[in-house]
């Protein structure tokens, strides 16, 4: 397989698209480790990792917390050494229109979902540089490039994300490390069980495919990025939407 | 234990991918052992390790030469 013998950490692999994240890397034969803020999502990526038959484990971290960061990467550290291959897929959302948005809620997500991406990136470049080895992948949202009312937050968090991935992508190349985004669309998570039946069926006319996508469509791609094969790929975004958006 | 002018050499041929025949004390990384900008970040963070220390931003762009970096580290550990 051909992620043996790499480690690789995937935040927010509890559930939904991280989850299948951390499973499909497994499955390429990595040794994944997933995060979780608390120690029953832990446990339960632990568990579920086990029962699959994969080799990997979950611990305990908030992204929003740079000593949570911290801490976390050197439990990883000292357990299973420098993970070569990052996946920043933690996210949250707190929607509301702009009128009506509270500063809580833009900074909540801009953390979470932004200058997390900051601080594990730059945690982990080091190991990486010395592998001249190196997959930093990260979650995005097709909201980044095409906006979303009610997620003025989210958009510029996803955005800011993508723009920072082609300069981290940059400054990376020559040492064998590449950064990109995946941006998935419409996907049947627990995110977008939250949206209501009126939001859903709008979102279903204009995606083309007809159809939510599924966390493991949005994991193949991941792996993809993940693989010596995209060794030639940085600084990309690459859409998993059914068509819905075409940048 | 070696001397800190042995350690230093030892991190640049490491960090630079040079054979330590090509590194003089009055080497310069970035003209005469190719270093990027790059390089010399990691270089001075493998600086850091080695010598349990911390060079300010500031102080690691006057590190031109491998005596300079030798000198730093004797006055700063």
């Amino acid at each position: 397989m051909s992620l043996e013998g790499k480690v690789a950490l995937v935040t927010g692999a509890s559930r939904g698209i991280g989850k299948a994240i951390a499973h499909e890397l497994a499955r390429q034969g990595a040794e994944v480790v997933g995060t979780a803020t608390s120690a029953e999502g832990a446990q339960a990526i632990t568990d579920g990792l086990k029962d699959a038959g994969f080799s990997g484990y979950g611990i305990v971290m908030n992204v929003a917390e740079p000593e949570s960061i911290e801490a976390g990467l050197k439990q990883l550290a000292e357990q299973s050494g420098a993970p070569l291959i990052l996946v920043n897929n933690a996210g949250i959302t707190r929607d509301n229109l702009l009128m009506r948005l509270k500063d809580d809620d833009w900074s909540e997500v801009l953390e979470t979902n932004l200058s997390s991406v900051y601080r594990t990136s730059k945690a982990v470049l080091r190991g990486m540089a010395k592998a001249r080895w190196g997959r930093i992948i990260n979650i995005s949202s097709v909201v980044a490039g095409m906006g979303n009312p009610g997620q003025g937050n989210y958009c510029a968090a996803k955005a800011g994300v993508e723009g920072f991935t082609r300069s981290l992508a940059k400054e990376m190349s020559n040492r064998g490390i590449t950064a990109n985004c995946v941006a998935p669309g419409f996907i049947d998570t627990d995110m977008t069980k939250k949206l209501d039946d009126k939001q859903r069926e709008a979102m279903l006319e204009i995606i083309p495919a007809g159809r939510l996508g599924s966390p493991e469509e949005v994991a193949a791609v991941v792996a993809f990025l993940a693989s010596d094969g995209a060794a030639y790929v940085t600084g990309e975004t690459i859409h998993v939407n059914g068509g819905m958006y075409m940048g | 234990m070696s001397t800190v002018e042995e350690r230093v050499k030892k991190i640049v041929c490491e960090q630079l991918g040079v054979k330590e025949s090509e590194v003089q004390n009055t080497s310069s990384f970035v003209e005469d052992l190719g270093a990027d900008s790059l390089d010399t970040v990691e270089l001075v963070m493998a600086l850091e390790e080695e010598f349990e220390t911390e060079i300010p931003d500031e102080e690691a762009e006057k590190l031109g030469t491998v005596q300079d970096a030798i000198d730093y580290i004797v006055a700063h550990t």
